[in-house]
């Protein structure tokens, strides 16, 4: 113990040299600290004290969303220089939306996709798509089986058939169920929305969804100018940021005002239907009532889609 | 009130006292200090780099949605719930041996959950949305997600351990002895909340039934299992640590008593691996994917094969040393600490996590291997972590001895500061016994 006996100050009395000593290794970890923070000084746009005191969806007056809306527009016009309408669509009373999805007549094609892709504002690069169609072997409905990659020179090919599968809208929906702080949540008309200014990024609901509906914005999603879709609304198409989730809403800033999702217009081959459930007279409630055999997907798991394949039987 | 304003200015003393301890050492705790913050500012450096750029920059995709982010806050929940396997056998079993190393496991406990939360937050593609999660301020989805639960059980888990440590320390300090009905009730909740912790883990994986691989009843007792065998086992490693740098006592027999829990942990552990392969590839169902992709790859892919494998080998050697009296001398007792932790790494980590995503729900095959950048965000963590528990010990050990307490000066104090005063305690280590036949 000969060091004990150097002379040392007494506690709370700094001499020069310790002073100089902690300083510079003071300096030096601080410096070290700010050049390992170097890359956030690429760091534009991400949050503002507006964007990150935003409340709920669920909890915001109607002149707090109206604000929000503005606020959207102005972003939107700033990166894209295109002025959008932004709106937030209402559901319908006494609509419970469906779709039906002819197995028959799907040629694989993969329109519907693209479509999708257009109107919806997904990131081009990296690409983001709702719709996965299969390229399924005759006979089987084991997705195992399903080829994702086929790039023929023409479909349909003989022996196989084709199923696009987008988010299923399920009434017990595990994406929902599992999201820890309500960023998505099911619509009275049966719709699955995000709202994409309160998720937190976790992918949860992502390993949740038993279809793969779900897709997360790995990176700031990017789309060129001139292919902006500029009719936009809060839960559906509006561009989304870096690191939340998004999917297929059933184009509720389409067909929450009486028209037909993107895909459904664009399929050539006549194999989607969409419409009101409730309405008896609607041809989705015809189709359920009158086709002899329709399939929800993964039916085991208690999920209970509202996407019905069938066949022309 | 004066009385009141003593015991913050006592309070606040001790806190301070501790926190300069934390920065004097001898040489060997600067560079193990110096190293640990070198690799922890390339982790924030790393991790700078994500939160601009996104995710992208791991190796994530929608088809693997979770890595090894994931994959190592499930391993570090393990540790932490093994403090108590320290704590159980003391205070429901009333062991002397261990009496006085508890809170050991406990300063661990805490250090890996920061870990935890650290590899959760890294995980989130919005950490600037954070708040949507704190309870009664944001939109906290209780009890319906089980995401929810882990934020609940993981920050109670803290603050207990936090509480027990600090008054325990705090009581030493000021010598006297701690009140039984302040720290004791907190105790034994402690102990079903480790066990909780756990289990809600295994839960958020359990809960999904679109995940055959994970949606088995088994993988809840697995969780525990593994975590009872690698969690001690990293105690064992980290008490000769303890005893090797400082002269802090440490018997032999304390650690003896440890490899029975591992020993037998390891054996459940072993056991129920083998029920799990057993249903998967007797029955082959069409869930068998997963297991299969695994341990045997699929349709030609098996990035993970080597890696299970290399477990699997390194669990049944160290189940097999730990049943073996061999075990009984160190060196072997650490080999195994050291088989088995690495082992259960790989299989609680990655070949819990990845397989769950392979093949996707719609039967697609993507491989996953994390990126540099995330690799270096993972190091970091690691190197926060031990840097934690470092300093933790760094405060503990001193007033634990005594050596550090209200009643001394600043005078006396200057022995406990002292670079000195820290090599005349690492010059002499205890001395290591033969092993207690």
């Amino acid at each position: 113990m000969a060091d004990a006996n150097r002379s040392t100050p007494p506690e709370g009395e700094v001499s020069r040299r310790d002073f100089l000593k902690t300083s510079a290794v003071l300096a030096s970890g601080m410096a070290a600290l700010a050049a390992s923070l170097a890359p956030l000084r690429d760091l534009k746009d991400y949050t503002s004290v507006e964007k990150f005191l935003q409340k709920h969806y669920k909890e915001m007056t109607p002149e707090e969303m109206q604000k929000v809306l503005e606020r959207i527009a102005r972003e939107v016009e700033r990166q894209y220089h295109v002025r959008p309408r932004v709106r937030d669509y209402k559901p319908m009373d006494g609509v419970e939306f469906v779709y039906c999805l002819n197995l028959t007549r799907c040629i694989g094609c993969r329109k519907c996709v693209h479509a999708c892709v257009a109107e919806n504002n997904q990131s081009r690069n990296p690409e983001i798509q709702y719709i996965r169609v299969l390229k399924m072997p005759h006979g089987s409905l084991d997705l195992e089986k399903g080829d994702h990659n086929y790039a023929p020179e023409s479909v349909p090919e003989k022996g196989f058939f084709y199923m696009p599968v987008q988010c299923q809208q399920c009434k017990n929906p595990p994406c929902v169920k599992v999201c820890p702080v309500k960023a998505t949540w099911q619509e009275p008309d049966g719709v699955t929305v995000i709202d994409y200014d309160w998720c937190i990024g976790c992918r949860y609901c992502e390993a949740a969804c038993p279809y793969f509906a779900r897709r997360f914005n790995w990176t700031k999603p990017s789309i060129p100018k001139e292919r902006l879709n500029a009719d936009m609304s809060y839960l559906g198409n509006r561009p989304r940021r870096q690191g939340v989730m998004e999917k297929c809403h059933f184009c509720v800033q389409r067909t929450r005002q009486g028209k037909y999702p993107a895909c459904l217009e664009v399929c050539p081959a006549g194999a989607r239907k969409f419409g009101n459930v409730l309405d008896p007279e609607s041809e989705v409630s015809y189709i359920l009532r009158n086709k002899r055999v329709f399939i929800q997907l993964k039916e085991e798991l208690g999920t209970s889609p509202r996407f019905f394949y069938y066949f022309d039987v | 009130m004066s009385s009141l304003t003593t015991k913050a200015r006592n309070y606040l003393v001790f806190l301070w006292r501790c926190g300069r301890i934390a920065f004097v050492g001898d040489w060997r705790y600067y560079t193990w200090m110096g190293l640990l913050t070198i690799i922890i500012l390339l982790g924030i450096n790393a991790y700078a780099k994500q939160f601009v750029y996104g995710l992208i920059t791991t190796g994530m995709s929608d088809q693997v949605s979770w890595g090894v982010y994931i994959a190592n806050f499930t391993f570090m929940v393990g540790v932490a719930a093994a403090a108590a396997m320290l704590v159980i056998p003391v205070y429901i079993y009333n062991n002397k041996e261990l009496h006085d190393l508890v809170i050991f496991g406990e300063l661990l406990a805490v250090a890996a959950i920061l870990m935890c939360l650290a590899f959760v937050t890294v995980d989130l593609g919005r950490p600037d949305r954070f708040w949507h999660l704190i309870p009664g301020v944001g939109k906290f989805n209780f009890p319906g997600s089980m995401l929810s639960w882990d934020v609940i059980v993981l920050n109670g888990y803290l603050l207990l351990n936090v509480h027990i440590c600090g008054y325990l320390l705090y009581c030493r300090y000021n010598g006297r002895h701690p009140a039984t009905w302040f720290y004791i009730p907190f105790v034994f909740v402690a102990i079903v909340w480790a066990v909780s912790i756990h289990t809600v883990t295994a839960f958020l994986y359990v809960g999904l039934g679109g995940r055959p691989f994970w949606n088995s009843s088994i993988v809840g007792p697995r969780f525990l299992a593994s975590a009872f065998t690698a969690g001690p086992a990293l105690i064992i490693l980290a008490l000769q640590v303890i005893r090797r740098y400082t002269d802090y006592r440490i018997s032999d027999r304390a650690l003896l008593t440890l490899r029975s829990i591992v020993q037998v942990s390891m054996l459940i552990n072993v056991f129920l691996l083998a029920n799990e392969i057993f249903k998967e590839f007797y029955t082959r169902t069409s869930h068998v994917a997963s297991s299969q992709y695994l341990l045997f790859g699929l349709h030609g892919r098996h990035a993970l094969v080597p890696w299970i494998w290399t477990a699997i080998a390194f669990n049944f050697i160290s189940m097999g040393l730990l049943v073996l009296p061999l075990t009984k001398s160190l060196k072997f007792l650490n080999f195994a600490c050291v088989l088995a932790i690495v082992g259960i790494w790989i299989e609680k980590g990655m070949g819990l996590v990845v397989p769950g995503f392979v093949p996707t729900p719609l039967g697609e095959i993507v491989e996953y291997s994390p990126s540099c950048n995330e690799t270096l965000v993972c190091l970091g963590i690691w190197a926060f972590g031990l840097l934690c528990y470092t300093i933790f010990l760094r405060m503990a050990i001193p007033i634990l001895q005594g050596r550090l307490s209200q009643a001394q000066g600043s005078e006396t104090l200057r022995e406990v500061y002292e670079p000195g005063a820290a090599n005349a305690f690492a010059a002499n280590p205890a001395p290591i016994t033969d092993a207690v036949s």
